[in-house]
């Protein structure tokens, strides 16, 4: 526990040397694509990712940087998944911030340095540990919101999202300087012990635990935290709200777990009661505002509130009597859910960058209107992320949905049962406006009839991602076991 | 790779190449393909017919693998007499879709195509699978299809009608997703339908999920009160849409019917039988009256099928053999009649451009060979002898008699009000003097219209003449339904 294990974090160390070369390297580049510095960078992401992936199949959990940190295959995981989805997001972004004198350096370097702060996030195994790679992350995405200095309604977005980051960030060092003055230990491990042993006085526990959820809650989005995330996705540029909306919620999970599950698992009771009622709300709220919208990237912040609330749900099965089979399993479809929410989402707003050129932001739902005259392929992506966001069958949304539904389900308590009931009524109501969605590109006559213009890699990247959320549709097993096997592991260490 | 797959897979495929590779500049090849890969589709059903053992009440021409390994669901694919001739129907509507299409749909020709084949690999899917996901899988999946269909092709208020369809239809399956799910956890992780047909449950837990089977199916079948999405998407739908939703789609209820409610909760199903029959009832002489009024020929056929359906449910929920027997015959002779009434009326709008009734008259003195298969087929919708449509409803009705006079007396006043709808809609479309000048210029079927009129025909009168080689399949698995649905499964 005590040593330092700098090879467990290798995958940590060579990012931040490689954001910190990027930004060097990036003074002596003129291109005005960036290609040189983009291509460092993405080179480097594989680099990491790769990394991580073979950490991951060694299977072992290692306590690193004297326990302040730990490698364990969940952590591996969803940090390479992270990385994966900001690739793509670089990727779907280059073209688009070109276009609007976005690409410089600053965009790559605090997209990497906010990716670093997620692999701490997910590594982190104690409370200051958390909050660093939480700032580090939140830092550069403020910057990054605020990039475009010109442009009213991004730095307004900034100011937002910075207030209000700040004041969760408050919210959550809060809980977390109380539940250290009822355990007396920063470390996650030992907090778990101190309260297993029953001896803790339960008033500041609780008050602690409140804190904590709520400070989740922000960042996740959940009702009624959850006021910052319309107005970031619609006022930032659409390349950043890639970023916002992609890999951080993967990190945003990771700490879920890392706080309430693995720290806090002895009052398990008080927090899921919370995350039930957070979750009902956040899918009610969620679904049935984004109906009302008519800004497209609005409308997917609203649909955003409503997927974190499903995901939720996957959170709140009990650990019975000690037996942690139905946890397990709740937890497992909740990391699935998010894995596949995230990688769908980027394509969505990979498509909306994509029709963005032109030197107009397509925003508006109308500006979808006929995409299957204008671009049939782009159109049938399109149709399948709003079909797995909507969780129809044989979209990989269905199986995520699935998964959270059989795990609540299987706890066999009435509440439960009924609360599955809700889940799926209400996404019943989230059908409608992604079913909107496909309307307005299959059933409408085109408004514009020129030709989509894109780069031979976003079209190759933007195909690819809707085939895997096909294909994992056809063929989900693979990655839902990789789920089950991740959290197992970080269950039983 | 088995039969069935065979069956499910080649016409996705095919519809798959057809989207990714087809123009509307060479519209002329994607038609050509399509129908081949429509007959070929049809083709591969046949063995099923030929080698189907009409001795036993096992699963036939079984497939199985595994496909998700963490939920323990199984890529299980089989038929038994309940389901088997709804295999090779679903192919034979498809090459019928496909002609009917041929010169009529000409924008978007690969996708209409396209779209049409992958919906019919996905309805045998519906009818062969054997594992609850798998199942729930396909019988989701065949929204998406038929939503694009309707939405793009459709008639003006097509918008309305494919949202009509597609939320009501996911309203009530998603209960039953919950109650697969349920099933899944109560049977200790298992989504093999055979396994939930021994799997013993309470009186209440049976209630529940009754109702939420129920929904899901009594939305598709659709039964009233809440039909009120099909008038509106047949009318909406282009022909084939209306086709393939009349013979093929509505049957997707009541097969799950059969496969899921009857055997998975008998008790509740008993308990609850004078509801369905109820609502059955209304479906049969509410909808038959609603069937007389209407102005619109699409909207009468859609009510009128409404109607036929409700004949399927009360045969099945009369828990005799010929009650349940006679509902599948009504299943499979409604989707020949139903199919070719629409077809009917496509040819008279594709011709004039309208479903009203009023627009009509006298169409006998102009297209004589069409209106000969249209009176033929409006018999036979009525239920008359020696056509298909008589076998189901007087197998039907014949057991309701057992059942209590009174409630086959209700139901043989269908056959009143069924003759009186369609002879009417009859007299004032083709018969009397020609009415105006839009039926004056009609020109008589072509050799396409001829063909798919004529081989709609023979399987009516076929079906209706010689009604044995469909009776034979289904009767012992019928026997063995019934011989479980009244075993208790309350014990334990």
């Amino acid at each position: 526990m005590d040593e330092m294990n700098w090879l467990a974090v290798a995958p940590e160390i060579v990012l931040l040397t490689m954001a910190c070369v990027v930004a060097m390297i990036d003074l002596w580049v003129t291109h005005p694509r960036r290609t040189p510095t983009y291509l460092l960078a993405q080179a480097s992401l594989a680099v990491v990712a790769v990394l991580h992936l073979q950490l991951y199949d060694a299977g072992q959990s290692v306590y690193t940087m004297q326990g302040m940190v730990v490698a364990d295959p969940m952590g591996h995981l969803l940090a390479f998944f992270a990385t994966a989805a900001v690739m793509i997001s670089l990727a779907y972004a280059r073209p688009y911030a070109a276009d609007r004198d976005m690409l410089k350096g600053e965009l790559i370097t605090l997209a990497m340095f906010s990716l670093l702060g997620i692999f701490v996030m997910v590594a982190a195994n104690n409370f200051l540990v958390v909050y660093l790679g939480l700032e580090l992350m939140s830092l550069s995405l403020y910057a990054l919101v605020a990039l475009r200095r010109d442009h009213a309604p991004a730095t307004e977005a900034a100011m937002k999202y910075f207030v209000l980051g700040a004041l969760a960030s408050g919210f959550l060092l809060y809980g977390l300087s109380m539940m250290y003055g009822a355990t007396g230990s920063l470390d996650i491990p030992e907090v778990f012990k101190a309260i297993g042993t029953g001896q803790i006085n339960k008033a500041v526990l609780v008050l602690g635990v409140v804190f904590v959820v709520a400070g989740l809650a922000f960042k996740l989005g959940a009702v009624p935290f959850h006021m910052w995330i319309p107005d970031v996705y619609q006022g930032a540029p659409t390349a950043i709200t890639l970023l916002v909306a992609g890999a951080p919620k993967l990190a945003a999970f990771a700490i879920t777990i890392r706080l309430l599950v693995e720290g806090m698992s002895g009052v398990a009771q008080d927090w899921q009661q919370m995350l039930i009622l957070l979750s009902v709300a956040s899918m009610a709220l969620g679904n049935l505002a984004a109906i009302a919208q008519s800004n497209l990237k609005r409308m997917l912040a609203y649909s955003t509130i409503g997927q974190m609330g499903f995901m939720l749900l996957g959170l709140t099965p009990t650990v019975v009597s000690g037996n942690t089979v139905s946890a397990a399993n709740g937890y497992s479809s909740s990391m699935f859910y998010v894995l596949t929410y995230v990688f769908t989402t980027l394509g969505t707003f990979g498509i909306v960058m994509l029709l963005s050129r032109h030197g107009f932001e397509s925003e508006q739902i109308d500006d979808l209107k006929g995409l299957a005259r204008r671009s049939p392929w782009y159109a049938a992506v399109m149709a399948i992320f709003m079909f797995s966001l909507a969780g129809i069958p044989p979209t990989v949304g269905f199986y995520a949905k699935l998964a959270v539904l059989q795990a609540i389900v299987s706890t066999n308590s009435p509440l439960y049962i009924w609360l599955a009931v809700i889940a799926v009524l209400l996404s019943l109501v989230a059908a409608y406006y992604y079913l909107r969605l496909v309307k307005v590109m299959y059933f409408d006559e085109p408004a514009d009839l020129r030709p989509i213009a894109s780069t031979g890699e976003v079209r190759a990247i933007l195909s690819l991602n809707g085939a895997a959320v096909l294909v994992f549709g056809l063929l989900p097993g693979g990655l839902m076991a990789l789920c089950a096997q991740a959290i197992g592991r970080a269950l039983t260490t | 790779m088995g039969l069935l797959s065979l069956a499910i897979w080649l016409p996705i495929v095919s519809g798959v190449v057809l989207l990714a590779i087809g123009r509307d500049e060479h519209a002329h090849a994607v038609r050509w393909l399509a129908l081949v890969a429509a007959l070929a589709s049809f083709l591969v059903t046949l063995p099923l017919i030929t080698g189907f053992d009409t001795s036993t009440a096992a699963m036939q021409f079984q497939e199985s693998l595994p496909w998700i390994e963490r939920f323990n669901v199984h890529y299980r694919l089989g038929v038994d007499g309940l389901s088997m001739w709804f295999v090779p129907l679903t192919a034979f509507i498809n090459v019928i879709v496909v002609i009917s299409a041929w010169e009529v749909i000409t924008s978007r020709v690969n996708q209409y195509m396209g779209a049409f084949l992958i919906l019919s690999g996905i309805m045998v899917g519906v009818f062969s699978a054997l594992d609850g996901l798998l199942f729930y899988v396909f019988f989701e999946a065949t929204l998406i299809p038929m939503y694009i269909i309707i939405g793009v092709w459709g008639g003006p208020r097509r918008v309305y009608a494919a949202f009509k369809f597609f939320l009501y239809t996911l309203a009530g399956s998603l209960l039953m997703l919950v109650a697969l799910v349920y099933l899944y956890y109560k049977s200790g992780g298992s989504f093999d339908i055979l396994a939930w047909h021994k799997l013993p449950l309470p009186g209440g837990v049976q209630t529940l999920l009754f109702f939420a089977f129920f929904l899901a199916f009594a939305v598709k079948v659709p039964m009233w009160p809440v039909h009120t999405w099909l008038p509106d998407a047949h009318v909406e739908a282009p022909t084939g849409g209306s086709v393939v939703l009349a013979a093929i789609m509505l049957k997707l209820g009541a097969y799950g019917f059969l496969r899921f409610s009857l055997p998975i909760v008998p008790d509740a199903s008993r308990e609850w039988a004078w509801f369905v029959i109820a609502l059955s009832l209304i479906a049969v002489i509410y909808i038959g009256l609603v069937a007389l009024v209407q102005q619109d020929m699409k909207k009468l056929v859609a009510y009128s099928s409404i109607a036929h359906m409700g004949f399927c449910t009360l045969g099945f929920f009369i828990f005799s053999e010929l009650g349940v027997a006679g509902g599948i015959v009504q299943m499979i002779s409604h989707g020949f009649v139903s199919g070719a009434m629409f077809l009917c009326i496509g040819v008279l709008y594709d011709r004039v451009h309208s479903r009203e009734i009023a627009s009509y008259g006298g169409v006998v003195n102009t297209m004589p060979t069409f209106a000969a298969f249209a009176v033929f087929f409006a018999m036979a919708n009525s239920g008359l002898p020696a056509t298909s449509g008589f076998i189901g409803e007087w197998m039907v009705i014949l057991a309701t008699v057992k059942a209590g006079f009174w409630l086959a007396f209700l139901a043989a006043t269908a056959l009143v009000f069924g003759a009186a709808y369609n002879l009417w809609m009859v007299k004032r479309v083709y018969f009397g003097a020609v009415a105006n000048d839009d039926v004056r210029g009609l020109t008589d079927l072509n050799a396409r219209e001829f063909v798919m009129m004529a081989v709609l025909a023979i399987a009516v009168l076929w079906m209706g003449v010689y009604p044995k080689p469909f009776t034979d399949v289904m009767q012992v698995s019928v026997t063995e339904l019934l011989k479980h649905v009244a075993q208790s499964k309350l014990g334990s």
